[in-house]
Protein backbone atom coordinates (compact mmCIF):
# COMPACT_ATOMS: atom_id res chain seq x y z
CA UNK A 1 0.00 0.00 0.00
CA UNK A 2 1.57 3.22 -1.17
CA UNK A 3 0.31 6.65 -0.24
CA UNK A 4 -0.05 8.98 -3.18
CA UNK A 5 1.55 12.16 -1.91
CA UNK A 6 0.76 14.05 -5.10
CA UNK A 7 -2.77 14.22 -3.67
CA UNK A 8 -1.67 16.93 -1.26
CA UNK A 9 -1.75 20.13 -3.28
CA UNK A 10 -2.63 23.74 -2.54
CA UNK A 11 -5.37 23.40 -5.11
CA UNK A 12 -7.04 20.74 -2.99
CA UNK A 13 -6.82 22.84 0.15
CA UNK A 14 -8.13 25.94 -1.58
CA UNK A 15 -11.01 24.15 -3.27
CA UNK A 16 -12.28 21.88 -0.51
CA UNK A 17 -10.64 22.38 2.85
CA UNK A 18 -10.51 26.13 3.54
CA UNK A 19 -14.28 26.56 3.29
CA UNK A 20 -14.83 23.75 5.78
CA UNK A 21 -12.10 24.95 8.13
CA UNK A 22 -13.60 28.42 8.12
CA UNK A 23 -17.03 27.06 9.03
CA UNK A 24 -15.62 24.87 11.81
CA UNK A 25 -13.76 27.82 13.31
CA UNK A 26 -16.78 30.12 13.01
CA UNK A 27 -18.99 27.50 14.60
CA UNK A 28 -16.49 27.04 17.44
CA UNK A 29 -16.20 30.77 18.14
CA UNK A 30 -19.92 31.52 17.93
CA UNK A 31 -20.85 28.46 19.99
CA UNK A 32 -18.23 29.38 22.61
CA UNK A 33 -19.42 32.97 22.93
CA UNK A 34 -23.10 32.05 22.84
CA UNK A 35 -22.49 29.10 25.14
CA UNK A 36 -20.70 31.25 27.70
CA UNK A 37 -23.44 33.92 27.65
CA UNK A 38 -26.32 31.45 27.99
CA UNK A 39 -24.22 29.21 30.23
CA UNK A 40 -23.70 32.11 32.64
CA UNK A 41 -27.44 32.75 32.69
CA UNK A 42 -28.10 29.05 33.36
CA UNK A 43 -25.49 29.00 36.12
CA UNK A 44 -27.00 32.09 37.76
CA UNK A 45 -30.43 30.48 37.50
CA UNK A 46 -29.16 27.33 39.17
CA UNK A 47 -27.51 29.29 41.96
CA UNK A 48 -30.50 31.57 42.54
CA UNK A 49 -32.98 31.31 45.39
CA UNK A 50 -35.95 30.92 43.06
CA UNK A 51 -37.06 27.29 43.15
CA UNK A 52 -38.60 27.39 39.67
CA UNK A 53 -35.54 28.92 38.02
CA UNK A 54 -33.26 26.42 39.72
CA UNK A 55 -35.24 23.41 38.62
CA UNK A 56 -35.73 24.63 35.04
CA UNK A 57 -32.00 25.19 34.69
CA UNK A 58 -30.99 21.90 36.24
CA UNK A 59 -33.45 19.92 34.12
CA UNK A 60 -32.17 21.60 31.00
CA UNK A 61 -28.54 20.94 31.88
CA UNK A 62 -29.11 17.33 32.95
CA UNK A 63 -31.08 16.42 29.85
CA UNK A 64 -28.58 18.04 27.51
CA UNK A 65 -25.77 16.21 29.26
CA UNK A 66 -27.34 12.78 29.00
CA UNK A 67 -28.15 12.82 25.27
CA UNK A 68 -25.46 12.29 22.63
CA UNK A 69 -24.57 15.48 20.79
CA UNK A 70 -25.40 13.78 17.49
CA UNK A 71 -28.97 13.25 18.69
CA UNK A 72 -29.22 16.88 19.81
CA UNK A 73 -28.03 17.98 16.37
CA UNK A 74 -30.64 15.73 14.73
CA UNK A 75 -33.40 16.95 17.08
CA UNK A 76 -32.80 20.60 16.28
CA UNK A 77 -32.52 19.88 12.57
CA UNK A 78 -35.87 18.09 12.76
CA UNK A 79 -37.67 20.57 15.00
CA UNK A 80 -36.33 23.93 13.79
CA UNK A 81 -38.47 24.04 10.63
CA UNK A 82 -41.57 23.27 12.74
CA UNK A 83 -40.77 26.00 15.26
CA UNK A 84 -39.70 28.70 12.84
CA UNK A 85 -42.12 27.73 10.12
CA UNK A 86 -39.66 27.48 7.28
CA UNK A 87 -36.74 25.18 6.61
CA UNK A 88 -33.33 26.47 7.59
CA UNK A 89 -30.00 25.27 6.29
CA UNK A 90 -27.82 22.73 8.04
CA UNK A 91 -25.26 25.44 8.87
CA UNK A 92 -27.69 27.75 10.68
CA UNK A 93 -29.21 24.77 12.46
CA UNK A 94 -25.70 23.78 13.59
CA UNK A 95 -25.07 27.25 15.08
CA UNK A 96 -28.29 27.15 17.10
CA UNK A 97 -27.74 23.56 18.24
CA UNK A 98 -24.19 24.13 19.39
CA UNK A 99 -25.07 27.28 21.34
CA UNK A 100 -27.94 25.47 23.07
CA UNK A 101 -25.90 22.34 23.74
CA UNK A 102 -22.68 24.01 24.85
CA UNK A 103 -24.57 26.37 27.15
CA UNK A 104 -25.35 23.33 29.31
CA UNK A 105 -21.70 22.32 29.52
CA UNK A 106 -20.38 25.84 30.02
CA UNK A 107 -22.96 26.44 32.75
CA UNK A 108 -21.50 23.58 34.80
CA UNK A 109 -18.00 25.04 34.45
CA UNK A 110 -19.23 28.53 35.32
CA UNK A 111 -21.21 27.26 38.29
CA UNK A 112 -18.10 25.57 39.65
CA UNK A 113 -16.16 28.78 38.97
CA UNK A 114 -18.67 30.94 40.86
CA UNK A 115 -18.63 28.49 43.75
CA UNK A 116 -14.84 28.65 43.82
CA UNK A 117 -14.93 32.35 44.75
CA UNK A 118 -14.65 32.51 48.56
CA UNK A 119 -17.86 33.22 50.46
CA UNK A 120 -16.25 36.29 52.07
CA UNK A 121 -16.32 38.08 48.71
CA UNK A 122 -20.12 37.77 48.73
CA UNK A 123 -20.43 39.20 52.21
CA UNK A 124 -17.93 41.97 51.50
CA UNK A 125 -19.86 43.03 48.40
CA UNK A 126 -23.15 43.19 50.31
CA UNK A 127 -21.45 44.96 53.20
CA UNK A 128 -20.37 47.66 50.74
CA UNK A 129 -24.03 48.14 49.87
CA UNK A 130 -23.97 46.53 46.42
CA UNK A 131 -27.07 44.90 45.01
CA UNK A 132 -27.14 41.43 43.42
CA UNK A 133 -26.37 42.69 39.93
CA UNK A 134 -23.45 44.85 41.05
CA UNK A 135 -22.09 42.07 43.22
CA UNK A 136 -22.15 39.57 40.36
CA UNK A 137 -20.83 41.79 37.60
CA UNK A 138 -18.20 43.67 39.61
CA UNK A 139 -17.02 41.19 42.24
CA UNK A 140 -17.93 37.56 41.70
CA UNK A 141 -17.97 36.96 37.93
CA UNK A 142 -14.65 38.71 37.14
CA UNK A 143 -12.85 36.53 39.69
CA UNK A 144 -14.76 33.42 38.70
CA UNK A 145 -13.97 33.88 35.01
CA UNK A 146 -10.30 34.41 35.71
CA UNK A 147 -10.22 31.09 37.57
CA UNK A 148 -12.18 29.42 34.80
CA UNK A 149 -10.18 30.53 31.78
CA UNK A 150 -8.15 27.30 31.41
CA UNK A 151 -11.20 25.05 31.82
CA UNK A 152 -13.26 27.17 29.44
CA UNK A 153 -10.49 26.97 26.85
CA UNK A 154 -10.23 23.20 27.26
CA UNK A 155 -13.97 22.98 26.69
CA UNK A 156 -13.53 25.13 23.57
CA UNK A 157 -10.99 22.64 22.22
CA UNK A 158 -13.43 19.80 22.86
CA UNK A 159 -16.08 21.92 21.17
CA UNK A 160 -13.85 22.32 18.13
CA UNK A 161 -13.48 18.54 17.97
CA UNK A 162 -17.22 18.10 18.37
CA UNK A 163 -18.00 20.37 15.42
CA UNK A 164 -17.07 17.38 13.24
CA UNK A 165 -20.38 15.82 14.32
CA UNK A 166 -22.37 18.20 12.10
CA UNK A 167 -21.50 15.50 9.57
CA UNK A 168 -24.82 13.96 10.67
CA UNK A 169 -26.86 16.72 9.02
CA UNK A 170 -24.50 17.25 6.12
CA UNK A 171 -23.20 20.71 7.03
CA UNK A 172 -19.94 21.54 5.23
CA UNK A 173 -17.33 21.60 7.98
CA UNK A 174 -13.64 20.69 8.02
CA UNK A 175 -14.25 16.93 8.10
CA UNK A 176 -16.86 17.15 5.34
CA UNK A 177 -14.34 19.09 3.26
CA UNK A 178 -11.86 16.24 3.55
CA UNK A 179 -14.52 13.68 2.78
CA UNK A 180 -15.66 15.47 -0.35
CA UNK A 181 -12.07 15.97 -1.47
CA UNK A 182 -11.28 12.29 -0.90
CA UNK A 183 -14.30 11.25 -2.93
CA UNK A 184 -13.66 13.68 -5.76
CA UNK A 185 -10.08 12.55 -6.26
CA UNK A 186 -10.80 8.89 -5.39
CA UNK A 187 -8.22 9.11 -2.60
CA UNK A 188 -10.14 8.65 0.68
CA UNK A 189 -7.14 7.24 2.59
CA UNK A 190 -4.84 10.20 1.97
CA UNK A 191 -7.71 12.55 2.67
CA UNK A 192 -8.75 11.05 6.02
CA UNK A 193 -5.10 10.83 7.12
CA UNK A 194 -4.60 14.51 6.39
CA UNK A 195 -7.85 15.27 8.25
CA UNK A 196 -6.54 13.49 11.33
CA UNK A 197 -3.21 15.34 11.10
CA UNK A 198 -4.89 18.74 10.70
CA UNK A 199 -7.23 18.18 13.65
CA UNK A 200 -4.34 16.86 15.74
CA UNK A 201 -2.06 19.82 14.99
CA UNK A 202 -4.81 22.36 15.78
CA UNK A 203 -5.98 20.69 19.00
CA UNK A 204 -2.50 19.80 20.23
CA UNK A 205 -1.13 23.30 19.78
CA UNK A 206 -4.22 24.85 21.37
CA UNK A 207 -3.96 22.58 24.41
CA UNK A 208 -0.25 23.40 24.76
CA UNK A 209 -1.20 27.09 24.83
CA UNK A 210 -3.86 26.37 27.46
CA UNK A 211 -1.24 24.70 29.66
CA UNK A 212 0.93 27.83 29.47
CA UNK A 213 -2.01 30.12 30.25
CA UNK A 214 -3.04 27.92 33.15
CA UNK A 215 0.23 28.69 34.95
CA UNK A 216 -0.18 32.42 34.39
CA UNK A 217 -3.76 33.19 35.35
CA UNK A 218 -4.13 31.19 38.54
CA UNK A 219 -4.85 33.51 41.46
CA UNK A 220 -2.67 32.63 44.40
CA UNK A 221 -4.58 33.19 47.63
CA UNK B 1 -49.21 18.56 16.42
CA UNK B 2 -50.18 15.17 17.75
CA UNK B 3 -47.91 12.28 18.49
CA UNK B 4 -48.64 8.84 17.14
CA UNK B 5 -46.89 6.22 19.22
CA UNK B 6 -48.81 3.46 17.48
CA UNK B 7 -46.09 3.67 14.89
CA UNK B 8 -43.85 1.52 17.08
CA UNK B 9 -46.31 -1.37 16.72
CA UNK B 10 -46.28 -1.11 12.95
CA UNK B 11 -44.59 -3.77 10.88
CA UNK B 12 -41.44 -2.58 9.17
CA UNK B 13 -42.35 -4.35 5.93
CA UNK B 14 -46.04 -3.97 5.35
CA UNK B 15 -48.80 -1.58 6.34
CA UNK B 16 -50.02 -3.62 9.30
CA UNK B 17 -50.01 -3.19 13.07
CA UNK B 18 -49.00 -6.00 15.39
CA UNK B 19 -51.50 -6.41 18.26
CA UNK B 20 -48.81 -6.92 20.89
CA UNK B 21 -46.38 -4.46 19.39
CA UNK B 22 -43.76 -7.16 18.92
CA UNK B 23 -43.37 -9.16 15.73
CA UNK B 24 -42.15 -12.72 15.94
CA UNK B 25 -38.75 -11.21 16.26
CA UNK B 26 -38.45 -11.72 19.98
CA UNK B 27 -40.82 -14.71 19.87
CA UNK B 28 -43.43 -12.94 21.98
CA UNK B 29 -45.78 -11.49 19.38
CA UNK B 30 -48.36 -13.39 17.42
CA UNK B 31 -49.67 -10.94 14.86
CA UNK B 32 -47.22 -10.56 12.04
CA UNK B 33 -44.07 -12.49 11.49
CA UNK B 34 -42.21 -9.35 10.44
CA UNK B 35 -40.38 -7.30 13.02
CA UNK B 36 -42.11 -4.12 14.17
CA UNK B 37 -40.45 -0.76 14.73
CA UNK B 38 -40.35 -1.57 18.43
CA UNK B 39 -38.35 -4.72 17.67
CA UNK B 40 -36.01 -2.68 15.54
CA UNK B 41 -35.65 0.00 18.23
CA UNK B 42 -34.75 -2.58 20.87
CA UNK B 43 -32.27 -4.29 18.55
CA UNK B 44 -30.67 -0.91 17.90
CA UNK B 45 -30.46 -0.38 21.65
CA UNK B 46 -28.70 -3.73 21.88
CA UNK B 47 -26.12 -2.57 19.32
CA UNK B 48 -25.54 0.66 21.23
CA UNK B 49 -24.97 -1.32 24.41
CA UNK B 50 -22.75 -3.86 22.63
CA UNK B 51 -20.53 -1.16 21.14
CA UNK B 52 -20.37 0.67 24.47
CA UNK B 53 -19.51 -2.39 26.55
CA UNK B 54 -16.80 -3.60 24.18
CA UNK B 55 -15.35 -0.09 23.88
CA UNK B 56 -15.45 0.33 27.64
CA UNK B 57 -13.57 -2.92 28.13
CA UNK B 58 -10.85 -1.86 25.66
CA UNK B 59 -10.70 1.62 27.16
CA UNK B 60 -10.36 0.37 30.73
CA UNK B 61 -7.61 -2.15 29.96
CA UNK B 62 -5.54 0.27 27.88
CA UNK B 63 -6.40 3.37 29.90
CA UNK B 64 -5.40 1.89 33.25
CA UNK B 65 -2.17 0.47 31.81
CA UNK B 66 -1.16 3.66 30.03
CA UNK B 67 -2.20 5.83 32.97
CA UNK B 68 -0.09 3.74 35.35
CA UNK B 69 2.89 3.81 33.00
CA UNK B 70 2.82 7.60 33.04
CA UNK B 71 3.47 7.65 36.78
CA UNK B 72 6.54 5.39 36.97
CA UNK B 73 9.82 7.02 37.97
CA UNK B 74 12.05 7.79 34.99
CA UNK B 75 15.32 6.32 36.16
CA UNK B 76 16.17 3.75 33.51
CA UNK B 77 16.20 4.05 29.73
CA UNK B 78 13.32 1.59 29.46
CA UNK B 79 11.08 3.56 31.80
CA UNK B 80 11.87 6.76 29.88
CA UNK B 81 10.77 5.07 26.66
CA UNK B 82 7.61 3.78 28.33
CA UNK B 83 6.71 7.20 29.73
CA UNK B 84 7.30 8.84 26.36
CA UNK B 85 5.19 6.20 24.63
CA UNK B 86 2.29 6.55 27.06
CA UNK B 87 2.37 10.35 26.91
CA UNK B 88 2.37 10.19 23.12
CA UNK B 89 -0.54 7.74 23.22
CA UNK B 90 -2.64 10.10 25.32
CA UNK B 91 -1.89 13.17 23.21
CA UNK B 92 -2.51 11.29 19.96
CA UNK B 93 -5.89 9.85 20.85
CA UNK B 94 -7.13 12.85 22.79
CA UNK B 95 -6.51 15.44 20.10
CA UNK B 96 -8.30 13.83 17.16
CA UNK B 97 -12.13 14.03 17.07
CA UNK B 98 -13.78 10.70 17.74
CA UNK B 99 -15.62 10.76 14.41
CA UNK B 100 -12.33 11.22 12.53
CA UNK B 101 -10.86 8.32 14.49
CA UNK B 102 -13.85 6.17 13.56
CA UNK B 103 -13.32 7.03 9.89
CA UNK B 104 -9.61 6.22 10.20
CA UNK B 105 -10.39 2.79 11.62
CA UNK B 106 -13.07 2.14 9.07
CA UNK B 107 -11.58 3.50 5.86
CA UNK B 108 -7.83 3.74 6.36
CA UNK B 109 -6.48 1.17 8.79
CA UNK B 110 -7.98 -1.96 7.14
CA UNK B 111 -6.14 -0.97 3.95
CA UNK B 112 -2.86 -0.14 5.67
CA UNK B 113 -3.04 -3.35 7.75
CA UNK B 114 -4.58 -6.06 5.53
CA UNK B 115 -5.01 -8.41 8.49
CA UNK B 116 -7.87 -6.22 9.73
CA UNK B 117 -9.67 -6.27 6.40
CA UNK B 118 -12.40 -8.72 7.39
CA UNK B 119 -13.34 -7.20 10.73
CA UNK B 120 -16.99 -6.10 10.93
CA UNK B 121 -17.59 -2.37 11.34
CA UNK B 122 -19.03 -3.01 14.79
CA UNK B 123 -15.60 -4.16 16.01
CA UNK B 124 -13.75 -1.33 14.27
CA UNK B 125 -16.01 1.28 15.85
CA UNK B 126 -15.57 -0.31 19.28
CA UNK B 127 -11.80 -0.24 18.89
CA UNK B 128 -11.87 3.38 17.76
CA UNK B 129 -14.12 4.41 20.63
CA UNK B 130 -12.10 2.33 23.09
CA UNK B 131 -8.79 3.91 22.06
CA UNK B 132 -10.29 7.41 22.14
CA UNK B 133 -11.64 6.87 25.65
CA UNK B 134 -8.48 5.10 26.84
CA UNK B 135 -6.58 8.38 26.49
CA UNK B 136 -9.04 10.13 28.78
CA UNK B 137 -9.09 7.29 31.32
CA UNK B 138 -5.28 7.28 31.30
CA UNK B 139 -5.32 10.97 32.14
CA UNK B 140 -7.63 10.38 35.12
CA UNK B 141 -5.65 7.35 36.24
CA UNK B 142 -2.48 9.41 36.29
CA UNK B 143 -4.19 12.16 38.27
CA UNK B 144 -5.56 9.54 40.67
CA UNK B 145 -2.17 7.98 41.35
CA UNK B 146 -0.47 11.35 41.75
CA UNK B 147 -3.16 12.48 44.18
CA UNK B 148 -2.07 9.79 46.66
CA UNK B 149 0.20 11.01 49.45
CA UNK B 150 3.89 10.55 48.61
CA UNK B 151 4.36 8.62 51.84
CA UNK B 152 2.40 5.66 50.43
CA UNK B 153 4.99 4.96 47.77
CA UNK B 154 7.85 5.54 50.18
CA UNK B 155 6.32 3.31 52.84
CA UNK B 156 5.83 0.54 50.29
CA UNK B 157 9.43 0.81 49.17
CA UNK B 158 10.79 0.88 52.70
CA UNK B 159 8.86 -2.31 53.38
CA UNK B 160 10.93 -3.86 50.63
CA UNK B 161 8.20 -4.15 48.01
CA UNK B 162 9.33 -4.17 44.41
CA UNK B 163 7.98 -1.59 41.97
CA UNK B 164 5.39 -4.00 40.64
CA UNK B 165 4.31 -4.95 44.15
CA UNK B 166 4.11 -1.29 45.15
CA UNK B 167 1.65 -0.66 42.38
CA UNK B 168 -0.24 -3.94 42.76
CA UNK B 169 -0.77 -3.86 46.52
CA UNK B 170 -0.48 -0.21 47.57
CA UNK B 171 -0.99 2.42 44.87
CA UNK B 172 -3.46 0.90 42.41
CA UNK B 173 -6.07 -0.32 44.93
CA UNK B 174 -6.37 3.20 46.30
CA UNK B 175 -6.06 5.02 42.98
CA UNK B 176 -8.78 2.84 41.45
CA UNK B 177 -11.20 3.89 44.18
CA UNK B 178 -10.31 7.54 43.71
CA UNK B 179 -10.97 7.48 39.95
CA UNK B 180 -14.44 5.93 40.20
CA UNK B 181 -16.31 9.28 39.99
CA UNK B 182 -14.50 10.50 36.86
CA UNK B 183 -14.76 6.97 35.45
CA UNK B 184 -18.52 7.19 35.91
CA UNK B 185 -18.72 10.16 33.60
CA UNK B 186 -16.40 8.44 31.13
CA UNK B 187 -18.71 5.40 31.09
CA UNK B 188 -21.65 7.68 30.37
CA UNK B 189 -19.57 9.43 27.71
CA UNK B 190 -18.87 6.11 26.00
CA UNK B 191 -22.60 5.43 25.68
CA UNK B 192 -23.10 8.90 24.24
CA UNK B 193 -20.07 8.72 21.96
CA UNK B 194 -21.20 5.34 20.62
CA UNK B 195 -23.67 7.42 18.60
CA UNK B 196 -20.88 8.17 16.12
CA UNK B 197 -21.14 4.54 14.98
CA UNK B 198 -23.99 5.72 12.74
CA UNK B 199 -21.37 7.15 10.40
CA UNK B 200 -20.07 3.69 9.50
CA UNK B 201 -23.50 2.03 9.31
CA UNK B 202 -23.61 0.16 12.61
CA UNK B 203 -27.34 -0.11 13.15
CA UNK B 204 -27.41 1.45 16.61
CA UNK B 205 -29.89 3.93 18.08
CA UNK B 206 -28.79 7.04 16.20
CA UNK B 207 -28.79 5.31 12.84
CA UNK B 208 -32.20 3.86 13.74
CA UNK B 209 -33.45 7.38 14.42
CA UNK B 210 -32.10 8.70 11.13
CA UNK B 211 -33.40 5.80 9.04
CA UNK B 212 -36.87 5.54 10.57
CA UNK B 213 -37.35 9.30 10.43
CA UNK B 214 -36.99 9.13 6.66
CA UNK B 215 -38.89 5.88 6.31
CA UNK B 216 -41.95 6.69 8.42
CA UNK B 217 -41.85 10.51 8.54
CA UNK B 218 -42.69 10.10 12.24
CA UNK B 219 -39.39 11.66 13.24
CA UNK B 220 -40.48 13.12 16.55
CA UNK B 221 -41.86 9.82 17.90
CA UNK B 222 -38.77 7.93 16.79
CA UNK B 223 -36.40 10.54 18.22
CA UNK B 224 -38.36 10.54 21.50
CA UNK B 225 -38.00 6.76 21.76
CA UNK B 226 -34.28 6.88 21.03
CA UNK B 227 -33.66 9.80 23.38
CA UNK B 228 -35.55 8.05 26.17
CA UNK B 229 -33.43 4.93 25.73
CA UNK B 230 -30.22 7.00 25.83
CA UNK B 231 -31.34 8.68 29.04
CA UNK B 232 -32.32 5.33 30.57
CA UNK B 233 -28.93 3.88 29.64
CA UNK B 234 -26.99 6.84 31.01
CA UNK B 235 -28.99 6.73 34.24
CA UNK B 236 -28.46 2.99 34.64
CA UNK B 237 -24.71 3.36 34.12
CA UNK B 238 -24.68 6.13 36.69
CA UNK B 239 -26.50 3.99 39.30
CA UNK B 240 -24.30 0.95 38.56
CA UNK B 241 -21.14 2.97 39.11
CA UNK B 242 -22.55 4.42 42.32
CA UNK B 243 -23.21 0.86 43.46
CA UNK B 244 -19.64 -0.18 42.62
CA UNK B 245 -18.36 2.87 44.48
CA UNK B 246 -20.35 1.92 47.58
CA UNK B 247 -19.37 -1.75 47.44
CA UNK B 248 -15.65 -1.09 47.07
CA UNK B 249 -15.43 1.67 49.66
CA UNK B 250 -13.22 1.05 52.65
CA UNK B 251 -14.62 3.06 55.57
CA UNK B 252 -12.25 5.66 56.95
CA UNK B 253 -9.48 4.54 54.66
CA UNK B 254 -9.81 6.47 51.46
CA UNK B 255 -12.29 9.04 50.21
CA UNK B 256 -13.22 9.56 46.61
CA UNK B 257 -12.11 12.72 44.87
CA UNK B 258 -15.59 14.25 44.92
CA UNK B 259 -15.74 14.27 48.67
CA UNK B 260 -12.80 15.98 50.30
CA UNK B 261 -12.73 18.91 47.90
CA UNK B 262 -15.59 21.35 47.93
Amino acid sequence: MQLDLSFYTWDLIEKFILKGLLFSIQLTIIATLGGIIFGTLLALMRLSNQRILTSIASWYVNIMRSIPLVMVILWFFLLMPTIIGRSIGAELSAYITFIAFEAAFFSEIIRAGINSVPEGQNHAAYALGMNYQQKMSLIILPQAFRNMIPVLMTQTIILFQDTSLVYAIGAYDLLKGFEVAGKNYGRPIESYLLAAIVYFVICFSLSSIVKKIQQKVTIIR
Amino acid sequence: MSLDFQIFCKSTFEDAYSPRCFGDFFHVGQGTSDPTYLDWLLTAWGWTIAVSVLALFIALVIGITIGTLRTISNETFLSKVLIFFSNAWVELFRNIPVLVQVFLWYHVIPILIPALKNLPSFLLVSIALGFFTSARIAEQMKAGIFSLPKGQRMAAQSLGLTKVQTYRYVLLPMAMRIVIPPLTSECMNIVKNSAVAFAVSVSELTLFAMQTQEETSKGIEMYLGVTALYIVTAFTVNRLMALIERKTRIPGFITSATQGSH
